[in-house]
């Protein structure tokens, strides 16, 4: 059997002395691995970078094969952030957690279609914001979306300012104050009407938020915990926060 | 089944990058033709490194000796420090005669598939190399790819402070590239590290 399709480069690890095993993303099969036979040839690797889009064609005998890959180049996105700490560190967090948490050879057109606007707007400045949307996407394609357009206590839909870390649904802080210790908070701008530039540490925040449903719903039930790429992503995000407040100190 | 010593040879030849069982057989049976001019040097030149070959305790490459000979070579620059990933890359830069400093071997990158922390890479040694003094220009030499720049701008945020400068090998044309031939990643690293003619 054989089929073609548009995929993003996941992870591509060394099989053998000449091939690979090449894991991608794609638009109708999901995430889906495959043997790439030169795999580790100098114009294939410039190819399978992390992040790149590619035209796919996969081909086995038998559908439960692994499979052969023939992948073209059509963006080279990795060659575009490589001087970009912060991208590169959301890229790796992002091949990283999709690898860890989306079931193989399960399609999530949307989410694809998610996938390729975030590493296409890592090029462009007011990205991480949409690493965070990101996250919020692939909990919800995979069932355990968050609720964060009103408050689970009031139903009141203005000044959200926490999420329970069982159920995900948004909490006012009114309604939040005798549990407040115990909430997760909600930066504003995932909050409905939030505001449309996020600082730093709102970003920390929202990845603080993401992480724990990610790991809670996706990974634990694995066994696993969050992927260190992603803690890499966060420290750097963190460390860019306390720049900034640094900044804002400064008299 | 008992194996033969010819038939060990061939398996354990086997195993070398670039050669399968057939031409295994056939690198077998060239040195057992030529036993005095092949195998017995071969032998002794396995047994030499197997038994004197050593990491070097600086900067984490290859040799007979430790320190090794380019981290006491005196005429070294030691201003200059290359961080690459493996003993390879150190070769390759010393084939090139191209630069005359140290080096420190990381012994790869860091790779979140392979499970491959700062823990597990010699990164601790570099930050102590680079915090003793003495270095005016740690060169990041890792490859152009997504785990290697990723590595590449995480020792550079660890060396914040401890190096004066912290530089990357360019990436762009290669020499006798011609631009038709060139993948679209080279060419947007190579745009955007374009440099003035004037």
């Amino acid at each position: 059997m054989q089929w073609s399709d548009d995929a993003i480069v996941l992870t591509v690890r060394s099989h053998g002395e000449h091939g690979a095993i090449a894991s991608l993303l794609t638009r109708e099969h999901g995430r889906h691995a495959g043997l790439l036979r030169d795999g580790r040839a100098k114009a294939t690797r410039g190819t399978m970078q992390t992040g790149n889009r590619v035209a796919a064609q996969w081909s086995a005998r038998l559908g439960e094969h692994l499979g052969t890959w023939r992948c073209e180049l059509l963006r080279a996105h990795a060659a575009d952030i490589l001087g970009d700490p912060l991208a590169l560190a959301a890229l790796g967090a992002l091949a990283a957690v999709a690898e860890a948490t989306l079931p193989e050879r399960e399609r999530h057109a949307p989410l694809f279609a998610t996938t390729a606007a975030l590493i296409e707007a890592f090029a462009a400045p007011g990205w991480p914001a949409a690493y965070v949307q990101w996250e919020l996407a692939l909990l919800a394609e995979l069932g355990y979306g968050l609720d964060l357009a009103r408050c689970a206590l009031t139903g009141t839909v203005d000044d959200l300012a926490f999420v329970s870390p069982r159920t995900g649904r948004a909490v006012s802080t009114a309604a939040a104050e005798p549990w407040r210790d115990r909430l997760i908070a909600l930066p504003r701008f995932l909050a409905a009407g939030g505001s449309a530039a996020p600082t730093p540490s709102d970003i920390a925040a929202g990845l603080a938020l993401t992480g724990h449903f990610v790991e809670r719903h996706l990974l634990v039930p694995q066994g696993r915990r969050l992927p260190a790429a992603r803690d890499r992503f966060v420290d750097e995000v963190r460390r860019l926060a306390s720049l900034s407040a640094g900044m804002t100190d400064a008299p | 089944m008992a194996v033969s010593d010819l038939d060990r040879l061939i398996l354990l030849l086997a195993k070398l990058p670039g050669l399968g069982p057939r031409s295994a057989r056939r690198a077998a049976l060239q040195l057992i033709k030529r036993r005095e001019a092949l195998l017995e040097p071969l032998a002794a030149a396995l047994a030499a490194a197997a038994q004197n070959v050593r990491v070097c305790s600086i900067c984490g490459n290859l040799d007979t000796i430790d320190p090794c000979g380019i981290c006491a070579d005196p005429r070294r620059d030691r201003a200059l420090l290359c961080v690459v990933e493996d003993v390879a890359d150190v070769w390759a830069l010393e084939r090139s005669g191209a630069y005359r400093g140290l080096y420190h071997v990381l012994g790869g990158t860091l790779s979140a598939l392979d499970g491959r922390g700062p823990e597990e890479l010699r990164i601790a040694p570099l930050i102590a190399r680079a915090g003793a003094g003495g270095i005016a220009e740690v060169i990041l030499a890792t490859s152009a790819t997504v785990e290697g720049q990723t590595t590449a701008h995480y020792i550079a945020d660890r060396l914040a402070g401890l190096a004066p400068s912290v530089t990357r090998l360019a990436h762009g044309v290669p020499v006798g590239g011609e631009l038709d031939y060139l993948d679209d990643g080279t060419l947007s690293t190579a745009l955007k590290a374009r440099r003035a003619v004037r």
